[in-house]
């Protein structure tokens, strides 16, 4: 995966002062930010209910047991079969006694959870990070390759809003069938060229498409990745900078407004 | 015999009541300035295990000390704070600082972090340095990557250092699939998780036997048998690392399975099991059963 560093100018969230160290990258730093604590998450062994052969990605449907569903664009993590640590997945849809999530099986551990079968367990944590902002006036979702995973949900809360999906291949567009009515672009035609103007516009997918999303559209939420450990503050290993400073991508993000992201 | 977290491996004030489930917690390691950390990519599994290249960031003693550490007092657990520097002076002086707050149970001595350039030579200066600056219990976190841990273990003995952290990760590198590049922007980073537990054993092992210091055992535990054998190796008390990342709920469980553990062995309290593998734990002995290990 690639480095993730963010040149925003706007933060996310309060920014207590740095301590009065004379390092010279102390105006750089808050740690921590004691006035985010992680909400409340929970981790549950629960079971495979179906996996879904979607495009080349695969929807994972679990039991949702005692875990909430979470705000659109907060994200798992589940325990990847065999592998060490758990994979970080927002969530794609929450039907009744359910949740389902999109994994695009480019790993290891990717390859491992879209192996599961329907009755195996797996280990689920969540729901961890921010979410979406839904306080939007005029909504518009946008979404690249596996990047539309949280967009179904995202759609369910704001009552079917528009949408614009681009992916590398006719193959991977068959993704697109889970948000009904989107506008779908295939390369080399980009989501930046389809994207009406004027709206509020929520996003996930690659850096780069991001990068394009926020710099034509300032106020956008954009939603990030970077590689994690843990999802819920404790390794440092998503760490971004935010505002100038080193920030946790799992505690601040991973939704970000993309204010002047081109600076 | 308490359970405690690896130092690095949980933020207190962001996960809260994860930390109240230890019996102490250890802070990441605090340094006179403050440090950004690595460049990312900072982590990246591997078989049987992962990588990390944090780099030591935090907020440096300062602001720790009038922001983190208030809050962290607040959560009602005992605080163990790690500090590291890079030369013998920083340890004097984060000792120094920290002698005479309340809120502090612990103090490590972090001599061993795989992440950052200009590591101090003298485990021994640096402890001896360290109890001149503070009555508090020292704890100094040794490396397995050396050729005789024990013989640092003695030397921070001599010191004045009150127990032992074994083990800090050891160096390990992981190239990328398709680019063969390192996955690291540091290139090589400290490798944790079930696969150094056999290597922490041995130090844990080696270090009870040549010190009888109270250890805090961790590397790669993530069961109550793995605490089992940390404490039968010599551990008085256990740490847990990696586990923490995909089980927040780890402590708990390890101490309830340790609990069942120890009734197979018809052992009551943890305390009775310490340095049970130990058949002569005399110390001259078990130096030279290293030898004759070492010439054969």
């Amino acid at each position: 995966m690639s480095p993730l560093l963010l040149g925003l100018r706007t933060a996310v969230g309060a920014a207590p002062p740095a301590g009065p160290s004379p390092a010279p990258a102390a105006n750089r730093l808050v740690f921590p930010d004691p006035s985010r604590p992680m909400s409340a998450f929970s981790r549950e062994h629960t079971s495979v209910v179906a996996s879904e052969v979607v495009g080349p990605y695969t929807l994972l449907r679990v039991k949702r047991g005692r875990l909430e569903s979470g705000i659109p664009g907060q994200f798992f993590m589940l325990e990847a079969p065999g592998r060490p640590l758990p994979r970080p997945m927002s969530l794609c849809l929450a039907p009744p006694g359910e949740l389902a999530f999109l994994i695009d099986p480019i790993g290891p551990g990717t390859r491992a959870l879209c192996a599961l079968e329907p009755g195996e367990g797996v280990s689920i944590l969540g729901p961890l990070g921010n979410g979406y902002r839904l306080d939007v006036e005029r909504p518009l979702l946008v979404g690249g390759g596996i990047g539309v995973a949280p967009l179904p949900y995202l759609s369910e809360a704001l009552n079917g809003p528009p949408a614009v999906l681009g992916f590398r291949t006719a193959t991977h567009a068959e993704a697109a069938e889970l948000l009904p009515g989107a506008q779908v672009v295939v390369d080399p035609i980009l989501v930046t060229d389809a994207m009406p103007a004027g709206h509020d516009v929520l996003a996930c997918g690659p850096e780069p498409m991001l990068q394009a999303v926020g710099r034509l559209e300032p106020a956008a939420q954009l939603a990030w990745e970077a590689p994690m450990a843990c999802g819920y503050g404790a390794c440092y290993g998503c760490a971004v900078e935010i505002d100038g400073e080193i920030r946790r991508l799992c505690v601040e993000g991973p939704v970000l407004e993309a204010e002047a992201v081109a600076a | 015999m308490k359970i405690l977290n690896a130092s690095g491996c949980l933020d207190a004030l962001t996960a809260p009541e994860i930390a109240r489930s230890l019996d102490a917690f250890v802070t990441k390691t605090v340094t006179p300035l403050a440090r950004e950390g690595n460049e990312p990519p900072r982590i990246a599994e591997v078989e049987h295990g992962m990588l990390n290249s944090i780099g030591l960031a935090n907020p440096g003693i300062d602001c720790f000390l009038s922001i983190n550490l208030p809050r962290l007092a607040e959560l009602d657990v005992p605080i163990w704070v790690s500090v590291g520097g890079f030369e013998v002076a920083d340890y004097a002086e984060l000792c120094d600082r920290l002698d005479d707050l309340p809120e502090v149970a612990a103090i490590e001595l972090n001599v061993s972090c795989p992440n950052v350039d200009n590591v101090p030579a003298s485990v021994g200066e640096i402890v001896a340095a360290a109890r001149g600056a503070t009555r508090k219990p020292l704890f100094t976190k040794l490396s397995p990557a050396t050729a005789d841990v024990a013989e640092v273990a003695q030397a921070a003995h001599r010191a004045g250092t009150d127990g032992l952290s074994l083990v800090n990760t050891i160096l390990g590198l992981a190239l990328d699939e398709r680019t063969l590049q390192p996955r690291l922007s540091r290139a090589a980073g400290g490798f944790s998780g079930p696969a150094l537990k056999p290597i922490a054993l041995a130090a844990v092992h080696a270090c009870y036997a040549a010190t009888r210091l109270p250890i805090v055992g961790m590397g790669g535990i993530s069961s109550g048998r793995d605490a089992l054998e940390f404490i039968a190796a010599g551990a008085s008390s256990v740490a847990l690392g990696t586990i923490l990342f995909s089980d927040p709920r780890a402590p708990d469980r390890v101490r309830s399975e340790l609990t069942k553990e120890l009734t197979k062995f018809g052992v009551d309290d943890p305390d009775n099991a310490i340095g049970l593998s130990h058949a002569e734990p005399a110390p001259h002995l078990a130096k030279a059963e290293r030898a004759a290990t070492v010439s054969s």
